[in-house]
């Protein structure tokens, strides 16, 4: 089977995604290797998505329930149980294979857009050393055992990262009656938003101590300790402060990373400091007809922002006029700005760009320019690295399309 | 007193004192501040969200939440209805398990779609 797009990953990104590039006439296949729709959002049933797109606060699933129907009223060819496992070029079309019920099948397609999310990263990917037992896990896997398989993952818990997905794990498990002892975080301010401290930790008393990490589990075949540290500001575990605490259960929520495995079978350029594809305002990567968006392009926090950058990269794949790519500089303390090139070809008046700060920053102003004009400001209060920014950008004003530069500085 | 208010993520730090029983409210982005620091000198509630178990091939347990905001000391009552629930047939998103929690009018329903297809 031949289509003009085959979207990778039904979760919010791929979702909006394949909405977006039916509606716009493209024949489109969306590819997803669980059984349902909905990506992580299946399992993210607590509240708080949608208060930017929709007004309202609701749950993961039902935030991606309302992208589900409106696919179903499209002729997007939907395809679950089924696992991309490689994409090759093939002259001008690329060729996916994927392995599904009915084994390994084909298809070719004009366009591909990658919408694999992301990967929480492991024990290994943090080095902590100790036993191998079990009663580790990543916070997304003891998310799936509670809200998708009714199973919890242990009675004693220690949470290990202070972010919004740390600390609602922590409320999950508490009302599952499993006893949370405590949540450590190395850094010495909390990672998640102060309301999730507040309505996850403190409604429950459940204490929150910073500046500590987990420097060994220790358990024969089920954990049953884990050794907390005291860290420097560099987050060095210092000697002596070691401390032990009972437990069965350890919840890694470390950070995610996204997922490109895919990408990198393409060769698609990666930016270092995203860890997703580098790509133009319309989510095309480097390689023509190659789009990313969603986590697998950066993390997000918010998911209105994933399905915007799904309906960025679903609403372009139809336009065939030839690129003409400029670099996106980035200057000060910025952690990364998405997009980092700009298509000076295709529609410059609405560039949606993200962007975090790479440390806590007060009074800061946010300045893109094309040589020496200036094309936007912004000025902030406060930014934090947990929270991603998002700016709308009208390169039009500028007289040179070149030399684009986006910087952050002292106001 | 200082306190949070969690209606939204922009999590305004609230400045709270109380007057001859007027309360008075600043630090508030918005009206839903001042709404929320009076419940929580008076009758804190929450919105909450859990799951309960199904016969239903597929959906060991389906996700659900109060339509409402119950009060925050029967959160645990609520937990403790919530094991006795089992869900026998596949329910379109947004059915009642449970009316009319703890005399609030406020009801628990289903927040995920099991009619959507796991083919
Ligand atoms: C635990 C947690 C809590 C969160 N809480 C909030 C919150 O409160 N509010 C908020 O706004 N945001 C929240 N987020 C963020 C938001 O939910 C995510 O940013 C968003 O869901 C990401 O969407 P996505 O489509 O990019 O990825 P995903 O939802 O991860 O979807 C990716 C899909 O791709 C599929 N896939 C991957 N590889 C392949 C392959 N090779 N073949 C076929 N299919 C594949 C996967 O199965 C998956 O379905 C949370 C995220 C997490 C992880």
């Amino acid at each position: 089977m031949k289509y003009d797009v085959a979207v990778i990953g039904g979760g919010p990104a791929g979702l909006a995604a394949a909405i977006k590039a039916s509606l716009s006439g493209a024949s489109v296949i969306l590819i997803e290797r669980e059984a349902r729709l909905g990506g992580i959002l299946k399992q993210c049933i607590h509240d708080g998505f949608g208060v930017v797109r929709f007004g309202e606060k609701l749950s993961g699933p039902e935030y991606a329930d309302r992208f589900i129907k409106q696919l179903r009223q499209t002729n997007v060819q939907v395809s679950l149980f089924s696992f991309v496992t490689s994409t090759v070029q093939d002259g001008d079309l690329y060729k996916i294979t994927y392995v599904c019920k009915d084994g390994v099948q084909h298809v070719e397609c004009d366009n591909i857009i990658l919408a694999t999310g992301c990967r929480e990263r492991t024990r290994n990917g943090i080095f902590i050393h100790g036993d191998r037992c079990a009663g580790v896990y990543t916070a997304g896997a003891a998310q799936n055992l509670v809200n998708i398989l009714g199973a919890v993952p242990g009675k004693k818990v220690v949470i290990l990262g202070s972010g919004d997905i740390g600390l609602i794990m922590a409320r999950r498990l508490t009302l599952e009656g499993a006893k949370v002892v405590g949540v450590y975080e190395a850094k010495p301010t909390p990672s998640g938003l102060t309301r999730n401290i507040h309505q996850c930790l403190n409604d429950f008393d459940i204490p929150l101590h910073l500046s500590s990490t987990v420097t060994k589990v220790l358990g024969t075949t089920r954990l049953e300790r884990v050794e907390i540290s005291r860290v420097d500001e560099q987050m060095r575990p210092i000697a002596g402060t070691e401390q032990i605490v009972d437990c069965d259960c350890l919840v890694l929520a470390v950070g995610l990373i996204p997922e490109n495995e895919i990408a990198r079978g393409l060769k698609v350029p990666l930016d270092p400091k995203t860890k997703g594809a580098i790509v133009d305002q319309n989510c095309q990567t480097l390689r023509n007809g190659i789009y990313a968006c969603g986590n697998a392009l950066h993390v997000n926090d918010l998911v209105d922002y994933v399905s915007e950058s799904g309906e960025t990269a679903g609403g372009a794949v139809q336009s065939r006029d030839k690129r003409v790519l400029r670099k996106i500089e980035t200057e000060g303390k910025l952690l990364y700005v998405v997009p980092q090139r700009l298509d000076v070809n295709a529609p410059l008046d609405k560039v949606v760009m993200y962007f975090r700060a790479s440390e806590e920053l007060t009074d800061q102003r946010l300045t893109v320019t094309a040589g020496d004009e200036v094309v936007f400001t912004k000025n902030y209060a406060k930014l934090l690295p947990p929270e991603m920014e998002r700016v709308v950008v009208n390169f039009n004003k500028a007289h040179t399309l070149d030399d684009f530069v986006v910087r952050l500085e002292d106001k | 007193m200082e306190m949070v208010c969690i209606v939204c993520p922009n999590g305004c730090r609230l400045n709270v004192t109380e007057q001859d029983g007027r309360v008075s409210v600043s630090g508030n982005k918005c009206k839903r501040g001042e709404t929320f620091a009076v419940a929580e000198l008076t009758n804190p509630t929450r919105s909450v969200t859990t799951s309960v178990k199904t016969t239903v091939a597929g959906y060991p347990v389906v996700s659900v939440k109060t339509d409402g905001e119950i009060p925050k000391s029967k959160i645990f009552d609520l937990m403790e209805l919530c094991g006795k629930i089992i869900v026998t047939k596949p329910l379109p998103i947004g059915s009642v398990v449970a009316e009319d929690l703890f005399g609030t009018g406020v009801n628990l329903i289903t927040t995920t779609d099991m009619e959507e297809t796991n083919e």
